[in-house]
């Protein structure tokens, strides 16, 4: 049987170059690694049934439930609501890293990577890169659902992309907050649970459903404190026209600070869990 | 320095202690290149342990580590270039397919995307998983899965191969099947550090065994100088009919001239030492017409060489080391 040929073999070992060193090697490792997400994600399509149905429920109760009280018109309310919703609905799917991270780093296979020549950050950047997929979807799924009911940007399709691009900057700087509580905290579970707790105030705590105006003092306060407030404000401004400018720098100020900040603690801790 | 240039990996009073518990205490490794260490002990002994470290996934609290003359802690990096890990569990992707495990582990290397689509498939073909090349790992059997992670640690060409209990949970063939890809291994100029609990399996590979318990090497030796510690090898016989024991006996008494043990009814055990009584013995069975269910030499198990040198069983459970 082969069992005899393979033990007199020798393995294979055609002295193909074995890759000089090459530049760019974190971005290249954490590519391949988001493409190793991506093929899970895609082998396993109902991953991505939360972020298809979350925005379209979220429209729905909004705009059919809320949307007559609050501003009288249902239509009117679509508009202003539709680009926040786009906010939080993708933010809502960043905590997926963190959860799926937390399951990953038990598995024997993060093991093989720490044990190759690649930077201990790869891994967790390419889980970071490699749910670009889930803020694509839900992004699209919203909009798609959204025009279906009426609703149309007031802008241009390039200032509605820039938000798009914002919106994906920035959840890319919250899923560091997620890696982060993936590699400390012991179960998914509470992954998920603690990511929920931090992402309530700040998606909800926003000018999201109701002008800041109609809110408690103290509620203003945090809604002008909010960086979510911030990003959904920009939104709001590139998608159906308003302020721009300071939102968006506000935004990307606050998505490089996120970074800068929860990116090194993620790494370092995961460096310790060993 | 003699060491750096002859031993491939080389491990001094390696210490590790998780919270209370104490994995290692202090035990020392090294394997020449080319040569294969067994490292033989119980569960929970600190095989494990002293794999991570040498492979740069823990870090020792006490005690030095190197692996081509790179320190593990402090040259990590290179020491990484040198290795290839395969773990107790198998270690690959359950949801990639067999070739994209391989691939991304060659992408990770640095090869091109060509190189390592022609790495994957050498590798797969080499351990017969071609055929199951398009599928995604969580659908191979358990064998299939051991060899498919043995190929990853494969795809960098390591010179140095961490092999962590590689047939535990496989069936006597496979096992056999992975005793003749190590021995290939071996063939082809790699180190190869094997951890296992069978004594069989370090006679059948290794150059050098390592004992250790609770953290300490307790012994030292090639397999041969073990066997000589552990004591003789072991005749069992079994007779088809029960009331021939008294036969059966009178017989082993005269082919090796000790006194017979019955450890338990119809079964019957004389220590030996070297082969030549046990053909005695099959002759005299056969010319005395009495059959047997059960007539083997055997080696002394892992549970007796611990018992010769610790006084205590292999099988009295430590402490588990992550």
């Amino acid at each position: 049987m082969t069992t005899t040929t393979r033990a007199a073999a020798t393995p294979p070992r055609t002295r193909a170059p074995r890759g000089a060193a090459r530049r760019f090697g974190l971005a290249r490792h954490s590519l391949a690694l988001a493409g190793r997400s991506l093929i899970k994600t895609l082998r396993t399509p109902e991953q991505l049934l939360d972020v298809t149905l979350q925005p379209i429920i979220f429209v729905l109760i909004f705009v059919y439930l809320l949307g007559g009280a609050i501003s009288g018109s249902q239509h009117a309310y679509l508009e202003f609501l539709l680009p926040a919703i786009m906010v939080q609905t993708v933010l809502f799917a960043s905590i997926a890293t963190g959860v799926s991270l937390n399951t990953d780093v038990e598995k024997g296979v993060f093991d093989r990577f720490r044990s190759l020549p690649i930077a201990r950050s790869a891994p967790l950047v390419g889980s970071v890169v490699g749910d670009l997929v889930r803020f694509v979807v839900s992004i699209v799924v919203l909009f798609a659902f959204g025009y279906a009911i009426g609703f149309r940007i007031g802008t241009d399709p390039l200032s509605t992309l820039a938000a798009c691009l914002l919106t994906i900057a920035f959840a890319f700087a919250v899923s560091w907050i997620g890696v982060l509580l993936g590699v400390v905290m012991r179960s998914p579970g509470a992954v998920q649970g603690t990511a929920f707790l931090v992402l309530f105030p700040l998606t909800f705590g926003t000018n999201m459903m109701v002008p800041t105006d109609t809110l408690p003092g103290w509620l203003q306060w945090w809604v002008g404190i909010n960086p979510v407030a911030d990003v959904m404000e920009a939104a709001r401004g590139l998608i159906i026209g308003g302020p721009v400018a300071g939102p968006v720098t506000r935004s990307l100020l606050w998505t490089v600070a996120i970074i800068a900040v929860f990116a090194p603690l993620a790494v370092r801790a995961y460096r310790r869990r060993a | 320095m003699v060491g750096a240039m002859t031993y491939a990996f080389e491990a001094e009073g390696l210490v590790k202690r998780f919270g209370t518990t104490t994995a290692l205490a202090g035990i020392d490794l090294a394997a020449r290149r080319g040569t294969v260490l067994g490292v033989l002990g119980p569960n929970g002994a600190g095989k494990t342990t002293a794999v991570r470290i040498l492979a740069t996934l823990l870090r020792p609290d006490a005690g030095r580590a190197t692996v081509g003359g790179h320190d593990v802690v402090a040259d990590a990096a290179e020491v990484r270039r040198l290795i290839g890990l395969t773990g107790q569990y198998a270690s690959v992707d359950e949801d990639l397919t067999g070739t994209q495990n391989l691939v991304l582990i060659g992408r990770l290397l640095d090869l091109s995307r060509r190189d390592a689509r022609a790495r994957a498939a050498e590798l797969l073909a080499w351990f017969d998983l071609t055929e199951a090349a398009g599928r995604p790992a969580k659908t191979y059997s358990g064998g299939m899965r051991r060899r498919l992670d043995l190929a990853a640690s494969l795809v960098g060409r390591p010179e140095v191969i961490y092999l962590d209990e590689p047939t535990t949970g496989l069936d006597p063939a496979k096992r056999e099947e992975m005793w003749g890809v190590v021995r290939s291994l071996v063939d082809d100029g790699s180190t190869v550090l094997l951890t296992t609990q069978y004594l069989d399996e370090a006679d059948a590979l290794a150059d050098e065994i390592s004992v250790i318990d609770h953290g300490r090497v307790i012994a030292h030796g090639t397999p041969g100088e073990l066997k000589r510690i552990a004591g003789s090898q072991t005749i069992v016989v079994r007779p088809t009919e029960p009331d021939r024991i008294g036969e059966v006996a009178e017989i082993l008494r005269a082919s090796t001239g000790a006194e017979p043990e019955l450890p338990r009814p119809g079964l019957l055990t004389v220590p030996v030492e070297g082969d030549a009584p046990f053909t005695a013995v099959v002759r005299r069975l056969d010319d005395a017409g009495i059959g047997v269910v059960e007539l083997a030499l055997r080696l002394p198990s892992l549970d007796e060489v611990f018992f010769t040198l610790t006084g205590h069983g292999a099988d009295e459970p430590t402490e588990v080391a992550a």
